[in-house]
């Protein structure tokens, strides 16, 4: 087989394909095709490429140019011009918003620039459903060195050496859980890959998931070796159904290499893995829920000791992964603990990936070294908030983690400092709020999630949450009493303090961190009876201001309930009794003239 | 409790019966397969009706409280019919900071149709679901398997008619 002239790597990730990025697909290898390219010209979709926000992306190798935002109604110029005669086409190239100057090569824009990939350093670049492309990228190495010349104990203290810690949001050290778990008695161990992503907001494990499978089942391998387990699992939300069929595809190519099954690379060593599909259950993230699941149970969580280490599924000893981490493992064993620490900051190691979404320009997935700060990341990668509007906050963690004002954006996203501001890193959702977020309309929607997912095993988080809802509910209500405040901080310790498992023990966080830098919004709210973002629609006038309407009917259109009078040169009117407070007309004026 | 020996349901025909049969055949020996077994006989009738549940449990020989147990914990599960067509709404935080709030309101007024619920006529039903990973097209919408981005409260009309 000659090797193609040009490689179009096309981004097939879930962002990309609802970006009709299938469509492209098949215009262009007809395209091709027609016009005869199509041995020259070899088409190749990806995972997950990262810059969702401009897709449907593609990137053109050898050359490195990055395309943008494709249709299909693009196909005949970019052939024609490009691949044919060699001429890549601007318009559909990335432009520097501010400069407003284009960026041919992917490496020089800004949102790659900024980034070390290490957990993604194959996205976009292969092929994620064949093999050998993972292989030819260095792939099984670390699984070949791991079986064939390191002892268990050599695995793991080289483990411990990287300092690599859970990328799931709690951060525990992984080499100190892989050496319990290896001195558990016991003949039969599991190794299970916690990929049940449900913090909203959160889309890193499904994209790692999608662009490298590989990489994960590789890093199973290793820690099935460390701690002698023959079997895993791994336990995947069943809304990945992309997700779900890439593992399923590189189980059996991995097994078909006698990579899985028995007798591993000739070293004696027996191990597989099965995927688990999850039902749709938040909690079942939680270690010890996830295994009820597996067990085909209700998932709910137990309390600890005993922890997984000792008694895990089946009662057996169990390491529980999360996905990146175990993304991470094969190179830490083929390059070495001391070489994966060399990033990072004292205690915090190597790469994090984020899900960067919100209010911000550029919307998708970004791998940073640790210790860069939070501003870095928002404005330089991810190029700052849009629409001119201001920063407000950004939310760290989901549901358990917190919003973080902007005075402590130079907060470097390092383990122990994000809690110091009273977020936690969390597996790596960071959502970006401008000035039109309401800080206690965002407490209540996390409560409204968190209060859905309680499993109700436990009455502080089954019952606990619940109030802790209706008072934010009161509040937005335009209800809420000055003593309410105090409740909301008195229950808040409660259930923290004596929740079972971490579902309960964070559910808090929101209030309370929104409680810490954004009390004068509650109070707004409570005495003033006011939402100074103007989401809480209960705490709005529905009335327009004739002093600051321009008469420009923009509200008079977008109203779908003809509740507004208008004509030319004259203020509108809103009718409280047609009104149906959908908020069309907020959004629709651009100068903040109904109150 | 009776035992089920044929399914007689209007919504369960004489083909899904079979089907259904083979599934629970083939997770006989398995450990924990209450989940995969009702995962697969929503996908053969589109929900889980009672008389369903009681099949089950009596096929796996696995008590009818764990079986509904199972089938109530997990959002997967719906122990009602469904739609023709199914509106999923993403409750991710993008899309909920990008006004899905509103679009969620307006399907609600609209179709007199709350969360989670089928209209009378059966022609949609409303889901709020968990982020869908497209935040970069928030706020999202997804209606069967089209996924439609940066939705707003007044063109869900238009968006909307093309499914009967």
């Amino acid at each position: 087989m000659n090797k193609p002239r040009i490689q179009l790597m096309l981004c097939g990730g879930s962002g990309c394909q609802a970006t009709r990025s299938r469509k492209f697909q098949d215009a262009l290898e007809k395209e091709l095709e027609r016009t005869r390219l199509d041995q020259e010209v070899k088409v190749i979709e990806t995972g997950c490429n990262g810059f969702c926000a401009v897709g449907p992306v593609m990137l053109v190798q050898p050359e490195g140019i990055f395309y943008q935002k494709l249709t299909a109604d693009d196909v005949a110029e970019l052939v024609e011009e490009h691949f044919l005669k060699g001429r890549p086409v601007k318009r559909l190239q990335y432009v520097e918003p501010a400069s407003k100057e284009t960026i041919p090569n992917m490496n020089d824009i800004p949102f790659f620039a900024h980034q070390k990939f290490r957990v993604m350093r194959n996205k976009g670049m292969i092929d994620p459903e064949i093999i050998d492309e993972y292989i030819a990228r260095d792939g099984y190495f670390g699984a070949a060195k791991a079986l064939t010349e390191m002892s268990p104990e050599q695995i793991i203290s080289e483990m411990k050496i990287s300092g690599l810690r859970g990328r799931g949001g709690a951060g525990f050290p992984t080499g100190l859980k892989w050496e319990f778990a290896g001195k558990s008695p016991g003949d039969e161990k599991y190794v299970l890959c916690n990929a049940d992503e449900g913090d909203p907001g959160a889309f890193m494990d499904r994209s790692i998931l999608e662009a490298d499978p590989h990489s994960v089942l590789e890093g199973m391998i290793i820690a099935a070796r460390a701690i002698k387990a023959n079997k895993g699992y791994i336990y995947c939300r069943t809304e990945y159904p992309l997700a779900l069929h890439r593992l399923d595809l590189a189980i059996k190519q991995a097994r078909e290499y006698g990579l899985l099954g028995k007798n591993i690379l000739e070293s004696g060593f027996d191990f597989d893995i099965e995927v688990y599909q999850g039902a749709g259950a938040f909690v079942c993230g939680e270690e010890t829920a996830l295994m009820r699941s597996i067990e085909g149970k209700r998932g709910m969580p137990r309390p600890r000791p005993p922890f997984p280490a000792n008694k895990g599924l089946w009662e057996k000893p169990t390491v529980l992964n999360n996905v990146e981490t175990f993304a991470n493992i094969a190179q830490i064993i083929l390059n070495g603990g001391e070489w994966f620490a060399e990033i990072g900051t004292e205690t915090s190691k190597g790469t994090k990936v984020f899900a960067l979404t919100g209010a911000v320009n550029n919307i998708g997935l970004v791998e940073v070294p640790m210790g860069i700060t939070l501003r870095q990341m928002i404005f330089d990668i991810g190029g700052g908030i849009p629409k001119k509007r201001k920063f407000k906050a950004v939310q760290l963690g989901g549901p358990s983690g917190g919003c973080i004002p902007a005075q402590c954006l130079d907060t470097p996203i390092d383990y122990e400092e994000i809690a110091k501001v009273g977020a936690i890193m969390g597996s790596g959702g960071v959502i970006v709020m401008d000035e039109k977020t309401c800080m206690v309309d965002m407490a209540r929607f996390f409560l409204d999630f968190i209060q859905d997912e309680s499993c109700g095993k436990c009455t502080p988080c089954r019952e606990g949450t619940r109030r802790l809802l209706e008072i934010i509910e009161k509040i937005c209500q335009g209800n809420g009493e000055q003593v309410d405040i105090r409740t909301l901080e008195k229950l808040s310790a409660v259930i923290k303090n004596s929740s079972l498992c971490g579902l309960g023990q964070t559910a808090p966080n929101p209030v309370l961190s929104t409680l810490r830098y954004f009390k004068d919004e509650y109070i707004a709210h409570i005495v003033d009876k006011k939402c100074p973002a103007k989401r809480c629609t209960a705490l709005l006038g529905f009335k327009i201001d004739p002093d600051q309407c321009k008469k420009c009917g923009l509200c008079f259109s977008a109203c779908p309930a003809n509740a507004i009078t208008w004509q030319k040169k004259e203020v509108a009117e809103i009718n409280r009794e047609k009104c149906i407070e959908c908020m069309s007309c907020y959004e629709a004026c651009r100068f903040n003239a109904i109150d | 409790m009776p035992t089920p020996a044929q399914l007689h349901h209007p919504d369960i025909s004489p083909e899904m019966v079979s089907k259904i049969d083979e599934v629970i055949a083939a997770h006989l020996k398995t450990e924990g397969a209450v989940i995969p077994v009702l995962r697969l006989c929503q996908d053969i009738v589109g929900y889980l009706p009672m008389l369903l549940i009681d099949y089950i449990s009596y096929g796996l020989n696995i008590p009818r409280s764990e079986v509904l147990g199972v089938a109530t914990f997990y959002s997967l599960f719906s122990l009602k019919p469904k739609g023709r067509h199914t509106i999923k709404a993403c409750l991710g935080t993008a899309c909920y900071v990008k006004g899905i709030k509103e679009v969620i309101t307006r399907i609600s007024n609209e179709f007199n149709l709350k969360e989670g619920e089928t209209t009378p006529d059966r022609r949609f039903s409303l889901e709020a679901v968990r982020c869908l990973g497209a935040c970069g097209l928030a706020p999202v919408l997804v209606v069967d398997q089209d996924t439609h981005g940066g939705v707003s409260a007044s063109q869900l009309k238009s968006l909307l008619e093309h499914y009967e």
